[in-house]
């Protein structure tokens, strides 16, 4: 199956720091793929290169046959990419309704953001100022935002961040049933390990900005490198 | 916005107009010249707005497109014999697209540099125009007595069938509150806009805006060149309401005072606009009428400017959200 969204060979340094090292992944259209790795390994460097906050210093994405390095930033949403943050960026003085309309202004999705809000249940808070909102309820607001704007590609930047673990197998759900809806594709970065190796069709394993495995969710865990990444020496831990 | 409260700010625009149209028939020939100052300055901090109240763009250089407004007009009416009516949208006009030329490579840069950026266009200003004299009159500015493009100069008096007398002053009354008017209803509709909406997005967080689709250079240049606008439509409302243009009339405080206007009356509100307008106007006056010792004056204004700070910190129309905040927030199911 042809790849939705190809990142080649990209590096990208800070100063001295090289957060991404000649990384290459697919993301084929229709799965949810996951992106995983310690801390530092440069999951949010990749999910900001892709969305073109960050220019990297060599290397391709082409989304749906488009290099998106030649797509300004405000023209990837249009393109079909939208994304949410891992510590939320929504406008807090702008109403939870306004926050989704903005999403919906790039690139018109099939629902409204009224219609949106009501799917992530949040369609009492509408004329709320985001300001002030729970961190998890300001989650569901940015998701509502990104599936405003009726993507081919979703990225998801930690969504389970702060959720407890009965909140964590419903978000695993709620994601599997938003692919289906929106008929989309997933690209997830997340830390709950639980969550990425029971929802997604593949997994990638980023560490110290160095792609050290990709597969299905079982051939990931069973990979040396990934163990070792995770938990140090493999040998000296046995 | 509900139904309920969309009649509520219907009702209150026809209000506002009704005590526009009204206020002449109850205050002195000389009062009705200062409130036709209040509407000038009401104006240009309504394009203010736009600008530092929905975009978060600090302009510290607004006296200059005010004086660009005020001399297009000058200029136009004295040496060109144009109707002083006229030379309003072309004074407009002519500012944005200096606002546009101006916005374009000076948005490049964050916060503080830019609003210092705009605070050296405001330096340079007065000598700027004394510099191109040939055009400008130099120091002596344009005198607009004896121009005959002013409407209804030297006498301006029409007897209504009610009994009153509309003097000049009234006329300038009308016209800068007609134009205020009109630019206010401008102004709220840029608020309910898609771009409004995305303004007011770049100002609470630029990279979430960036990365749902709104283009940062070319909303913040717009924001820019339509805020210059409604300073030239000030500036040259100015330049009608004195009958003259100086290079004095356009110091840095100028500048400085519209943004004082704009907190006073609240960053992002419209109609209490009005009042941060009003403020720049009988502050000063007040304050001479309380001392005339050299210097007390100043520290009145400033002083009444810090505790209004202090205890207005969101400005007029911030009072009034709080006063009605917690009434219309019923209207809203919670969760």
């Amino acid at each position: 199956m042809a790849a939705l969204l190809s990142v080649e060979n990209v590096t990208r340094r800070f100063g001295g720091v090289v957060a991404l090292d000649g990384v290459s992944f697919d993301v084929p259209a229709g799965e949810i793929v996951g992106l995983i790795g310690p801390n530092g390994a440069g999951k949010t460097t990749a999910f900001n290169v892709i969305t073109r906050l960050y220019r990297p210093d060599e290397g391709r994405i082409v989304f749906d046959g488009h290099d998106l390095l030649r797509t300004p930033v405000h023209r990837v949403v249009k393109r079909g990419v939208a994304r949410t943050f891992q510590n939320v960026a929504l406008w807090p003085t702008l109403s939870v309704l306004d926050n989704v309309k903005i999403g919906a202004q790039a690139r018109r999705g099939v629902r409204s953001a009224e219609e949106l809000l009501e799917y992530v249940g949040l369609s009492g808070l509408a004329h709320r100022p985001a300001a002030g909102l729970p961190f998890g309820t300001l989650k569901r607001v940015e998701l509502a935002r990104a599936l405003a704007s009726g993507p081919q590609l979703l990225l998801l930047d930690e969504p389970a961040g702060g959720l407890n673990h009965e909140e964590v197998g419903e978000l695993g759900r709620f994601i599997q049933q938003l692919r289906a809806d929106f008929d989309a594709t997933v690209l997830l970065v997340e830390h709950h390990m639980n969550l990425v190796m029971g929802i997604s069709d593949r997994v990638y394993v980023l560490n110290f900005g160095r792609l050290i495995s990709g597969g299905t969710p079982q051939e990931v865990q069973r990979d040396p490198a990934v163990i070792e990444a995770y938990l140090g020496d493999a040998s000296a831990a046995a | 916005m509900t139904a309920f409260r969309y009649a509520l700010r219907v009702f209150g625009f026809v209000l506002f107009v009704a005590i526009v149209v009204y206020l002449p028939f109850r205050i002195s020939d000389f009062r009705a010249s200062e409130f036709a100052l209040i509407g000038i300055y009401f104006i240009a901090i309504l394009g203010l707005n736009v600008l530092t109240g929905y975009t978060g763009v600090i302009s510290l250089g607004h006296g200059a497109f005010m004086a660009l407004g005020a001399y297009t007009t000058a200029i136009l009416v004295a040496d060109h014999g144009m109707r002083d009516l006229w030379t309003i949208p072309l004074a407009g006009l002519l500012a944005a697209a200096a606002g546009a030329a101006f916005g374009l490579p000076a948005l490049r840069l964050s916060g503080p540099y830019l609003a210092l950026t705009t605070f050296g266009v405001a330096v340079a200003t007065p000598i700027v125009i004394k510099k191109f004299d040939g055009l400008t009159g130099g120091s002596g500015g344009i005198n607009l007595f004896e121009a005959e493009g002013i409407t209804g100069l030297p006498e301006f008096i029409v007897t209504l069938p009610g009994g009153k007398v509309l003097s000049f002053n009234d006329w300038l009354y009308y016209l800068a509150w007609t134009i205020a008017l009109v630019l206010f209803a401008v102004a709220w509709a840029i608020h309910h806009s898609h771009f409004g909406r995305s303004l007011r997005a770049i100002r609470d967080n630029e990279i979430a805006a960036a990365a749902s689709g709104v283009w940062l250079a070319s909303h913040k240049t717009l924001a820019f060149s339509i805020s210059a606008f409604y300073a030239g439509v000030a500036g040259s409302l100015l330049a009608i309401w004195a009958f003259s243009v100086q290079p004095g009339a356009f110091p840095v405080d100028r500048s400085i005072a519209l943004l004082v206007g704009l907190a006073v009356g609240g960053l992002g509100s419209l109609a209490p606009l009005a009042a941060g307008a009003a403020f720049l106007v009988f502050l000063p006056q007040l304050a001479q009428g309380i001392s005339k010792a050299p210097g007390v004056p100043a520290v009145i204004y400033g002083a009444v400017l810090i505790a209004l700070m202090i205890v207005l910190p969101m400005g007029v129309g911030g009072l009034l959200r709080w006063i009605t905040g917690p009434l219309t927030s019923r209207l809203y199911p919670r969760s």
